[in-house]
This record gives C-alpha cells, structure tokens and sequence, in this order.
C-alpha cells in the first residue's frame, strides 16, 4: 500500500504565478512581431505584481507543502519580495536598454522570470534536493541572460565562463550533498537538525566535508573570495541590466538558503563552521575591496564592490544567531536599492556598444547633467556607507552586532574594509565633480521606465537610510519565526 | 572479496578529483564541460551507493534530478560553445581573455 504524499498546491501560488506568467510572454512573443514587442514588458510586470499581492497573502503563515520539502514562513516570503523588487527593477531598468542594443525579445524577460522562480523555490526549500533544484532552475536562465548579446563576443564569453564556472560548483554541491545524506541518510532540514542534536558528541568527518562542499557550491553563487574569479569577467561581458540583476537577486538567493542552512538546519554544529565562515568573510571583503581600488571600467568595479559588499553580509552571517541574520537581511536589503541605482545610473550614462564604460568618462558630468551626477553621488554615498543613506544604517547594524556577539577582530577588519571602499567610490564622485570634461561627450536622454527604477532606488536608498525603524520590524517579524523551534 | 560501500566511495572520490583536476588542467571547453559531466557523475555514484547502503530510495531520486538538470548544463553549455566557435573560430578557454583587469 502506498500512500500518497501531502501536496499543498497552496504553498508555491506566487511561483505558479510566476511560472504561467513566463509561458505567457513566450506565447506573446510568439504573435507580436518586430518593433511593437514593448507591451510584452507590461505582461511580466503584470505578473510580477500579482506575485507580489499572492506572497503579501501568504504573510504570517508557516506552512509546508510537499512532504515537508517546501516551507512558507515569513523568512522565505521576505527573500520572495527582493527578488520580486529585484525583478522590477530590472524589468524597468531593461527597456529601454534593449531598445537601445536591439535586443529586445520575449526570451529576456522569460529568463528573468524563470530565473526568479528558482529564487523562490530556493529561499523556501526546506530540504537539500528541493535547494539544489531551485539553485539550478535559477542559474541555468542566467548563463543564457549572460550571453544574450549574441553578436558581442564580450557578452559570449561571460555567458561560457559564467556556466562553467556554474556547473563546476554545482558539482561540489552535488557532491556535498551526497555526503549529508550518506552520514544522516536524510536530507530534510528538521530532520538534519534532529539527528544533529542527538548525537552532538562525536560529529562524523563526513558531516562536516560535506557541508564544507555545499558551502563551496553556495560560494559560488554569491561570489566569496576565492570563488569569485567568474564574476568580474562576467558582470563586464554582461549586458548592464543583466548585471544588475545578478548583482541583487542571484546573491539574495544563496544568502537565503545559506543563512537558512547554516544558522537553522546546521545550527547544533555551527560553531565548527563559524571558523571557516570567519576566514570567508575576511578574505571576501578584503580581496573585493582591494583589487576595486585599481579598476578603471565602472561595471569592473561594481563587479568588485559587489564582492566586497557580498563579505560584509558573511560578517553578519557568521555571527550565526537571529540578531546576526537580522543585520544581514536588512544589508541586503539597502544592498538591492543601492546598487540597482548605481547600475541604472550606468545604463542611462552609457551609450549604444557600451565599449567605453571607464569612470574618466564620467569627467565633468556635474556641468553638464547636474542633477545625474548628484544622483550616482547618492549611490556611490550609500555604497561607501557614508550617512544619511541606507548602506551606513546596514553597515553599523552588520558591525555593531558582530561587536556585541564577540567578533570584535572581524568587526575591526569590516570597520577598515569599509574606510578602504570610500577611496574608489569618492573616486567616481571627484572625477563626476571635479575633473575636466571627457573627450566623447556623452548625451543624456532621460527614457521614462529607466526613471522609474532610478528614483526607485533612489527613495529605497534614502528612505532606508532616514527611517529604518520601519524597516528593521518588517525584517524582525520575518526572522523571528525562523529560529523559533531551536 | 566482497563489493562494501567503502569501494563505491572511493571509486567515486577519485572519479571526482579526475574531473576537478580536468576542469582546472584542461583548455579546452569541451573537454572542461566533460570533466564537470565527470564530478556530476562521481556524486551520482556516491549517491547511489549510499542509497543501496541505506535501502533508501531518496538518493536514486536525486540522481534522477541530477541527471536531468546535467542535461540542460550540457545543452547550454554546448550552445554557447558554438556560439563562441562562430564569432571566435576556437574553444580554447585561454583564447576567452578580452576582459582582464
């Protein structure tokens, strides 16, 4: 007799929503022809809404689904709001860039939804195979988004870096993976943290390598030092809307599943892994930091910027307790708006090739285009963590939380890493205001929907930054369910 | 002599350094994504054999997954090379260097 499992379709709407929207705007793409494709854009911003409406009704539940391999709490539906943000803004900051290029296609936004879908299922997988399938459903559409400028042999090789570098660590995973199940013989988050808790006396070898490996696969993803050799090449080679999306979403992504990981599933071994997270962390943000104080392409040191930003969330994830896990969401948060800006900022100062994106052509904007230099000077503040924007509230919460568990050393070294990013980004603000004018005169047009998503940005960035109390509360309710059965 | 789990692991173990050892010697990018198809399938086999160990059916499952989503790298993978062989005329990884800091 065998008995049916317990499927509660309920528990994955705002991916079904997702989902059909995706087959929609292919079925669309398929009839609408040449230079009228524009409204194929209004259909995934449809969906992305009533994805959005659907995640806002499921908050406050805490149910599973499929066996137990899909949760919904409040922690998985706040990752489904960034990355739906993230999706946004990379709908609206993609348009216009598109036309631009001319590239325009239904494929582009049905890879962002796709990729969107793995992101939830992943921030809501409750078990290692259903995290490995949401990590791959995601990935797989961003290698082809890498490489969506076909023509450009730049954007190909980004694209084939990116996948093998992708496949590379999804083979560590893999492997891990096989290790946790071989030595607990389960792969079910609760369960793990059962068989853990009982035997914590004598910890199989085979546990930890095995999380070491899943760790490494994560790494990848969210690009820690020294797994990130993949990201500058690509974020260049990239087409810039799509780096911005994989500046925000991608690494929202791998810090759900890790924090949920690591600080929940894994949590009666933590402090054997809090060493190795520690050594991550420290290596991510200064290596990230250090090799950006030399780059000359923008995006090049965005590339960078992101890795050392991705170190200093690590700090908040390897303190390893809710308030930790707090600092770190409410990071990534002002994290999403900031760097959206900084990229929709340099979507709208680039031109058709994007061969030239060093900052010394940003050399004399503030005469030209004052308001657009006072609005990447806003960015480039709040990626510096300079107040009153949000990246200064985020940095103090990471580091003052980091102090008050005890890693005073690891909070000292983020405090230096930090002094040390202000030189690159005040570097963009001095040449913006200071330098004479660039020999190539760039010629600002001011396309709606790329607006929308700059002010945006810009209000996330300012209204984080003014007034996180809101925000902090917002991230408490969703944490605070997680951590409540340990 | 009798088959233990032990043989199948380190089968797989040493199946997995061939293919880490051929995605980091190795130039070409066919051979680079066969070697990756190589680490996916050494973890197939720890799976399986843990799963036969265990008389558990969740690790062969996996390795369903597993295989299929190996497939789609593999498609894409094979696409973008042929994509790059077009505009390039060469796979060769170290050729893949118009961005270097």
């Amino acid at each position: 007799m065998i008995s049916l499992p317990i499927i509660n379709f309920s528990v994955i709407y705002p991916e079904i929503i997702i989902l059909v929207t995706a087959i929609a705007v292919l079925i669309a793409d398929l009839f609408i022809k040449g230079d009228r494709r524009a409204p194929i854009s209004l259909i995934a911003l449809a969906g992305i809404i009533m994805a959005a409406f659907a995640i806002h009704a499921q908050w406050g539940a805490n149910v599973s689904g499929f066996s137990g391999a899909i949760i919904v709490d409040n922690y998985a539906l706040l990752f489904k709001y960034i990355f739906l943000v993230g999706a946004l803004l990379t709908l609206f900051l993609s348009v216009w860039y598109l036309q631009r290029e001319e590239l325009f296609s239904g494929e582009y936004f049905f890879f962002i939804l796709i990729s969107i879908v793995g992101m939830m299922i992943l921030s809501s997988s409750n078990e290692l195979i259903t995290a490995f399938l949401g990590l791959e459903i995601m990935s797989i559409p961003l290698y082809l988004l890498a490489g969506f400028d076909k023509g450009k042999l730049r954007s190909n090789e980004a694209a084939l870096k990116y996948l093998l570098m992708g496949a590379f660590a999804s083979g560590f995973l893999i492997y891990g993976i096989a290790f946790i199940y071989g030595s607990m013989g389960t792969t079910n988050f609760d369960e793990i943290v059962r068989a853990l808790s009982s035997d914590s006396l004598d910890t199989d070898p085979l546990i930890l390598i095995g999380i070491s490996m899943i760790v490494i696969g994560f790494a990848f993803k969210t690009a820690f030092v020294p797994f990130h050799s993949w990201v500058p090449d690509v974020y260049t080679g990239a087409p810039t809307p799509v780096t911005a999306f994989f500046s925000i979403a991608p690494k929202a992504a791998g810090f759900a599943i890790l924090f949920r990981l690591l600080t929940v599933a894994f949590s009666p071994i933590f402090v054997n892994l809090s060493t190795m997270l520690w050594v991550l962390a420290v290596l991510t943000m200064s290596v990230g930091n250090l090799i950006a104080l030399t780059q000359r392409n923008i995006k090049r040191m965005l590339a960078y910027s992101s890795i050392a930003h991705a170190g200093y969330i690590l700090v908040s994830l390897a303190i390893g307790t809710s308030k930790g896990t707090e600092a770190g969401l409410f990071y990534l948060l002002a994290y999403t708006a900031m760097n959206a800006g900084a990229f929709g900022m340099v979507i709208l100062l680039g031109h058709k090739g994007e061969d030239d994106l060093t900052i010394s052509s940003y050399g004399g904007l503030s005469r030209r285009h004052p308001v657009a230099a006072a609005t990447m000077s806003l960015f480039m503040f709040s990626l510096a963590g300079i107040p009153p924007t949000a990246g200064f509230i985020g940095k103090f919460n990471i580091f003052s939380n980091a102090i008050s568990a005890g890693f005073i050393w690891l909070a000292i070294i983020g405090v230096i890493n930090s002094v040390i990013s202000v030189y690159y980004y005040l570097r963009v603000i001095i040449t913006m205001y200071m330098k004479p004018e660039a020999d190539s005169v760039t010629t600002v047009t001011y396309p709606p929907s790329l607006l929308v998503a700059i002010i945006l940005a810009a209000w996330g960035t300012l209204h984080i930054g003014l007034f996180p109390n809101g925000w902090l509360l917002f991230i408490r309710e969703s944490v605070v369910g997680l951590y409540q059965a340990l | 002599m009798s088959l233990g789990l032990a043989h199948f692991l380190v089968l797989s173990a040493v199946i997995f350094s061939i293919g880490v050892i051929g995605v980091i010697t190795r130039r070409n990018a066919i051979i680079v994504l066969m070697s990756i198809e190589l680490m996916l399938n050494a973890a197939n086999l720890a799976l399986v054999a843990f799963s036969a160990f265990r008389q558990d059916p969740d690790g062969q499952i996996f390795v369903f997954f597993v295989i299929a989503v190996a497939a789609a790298e593999a498609a894409v993978g094979l696409a973008l090379i042929m994509l790059l062989f077009r505009n390039r005329k060469s796979i060769n990884v170290d050729d893949f260097n118009l961005m270097k800091w």
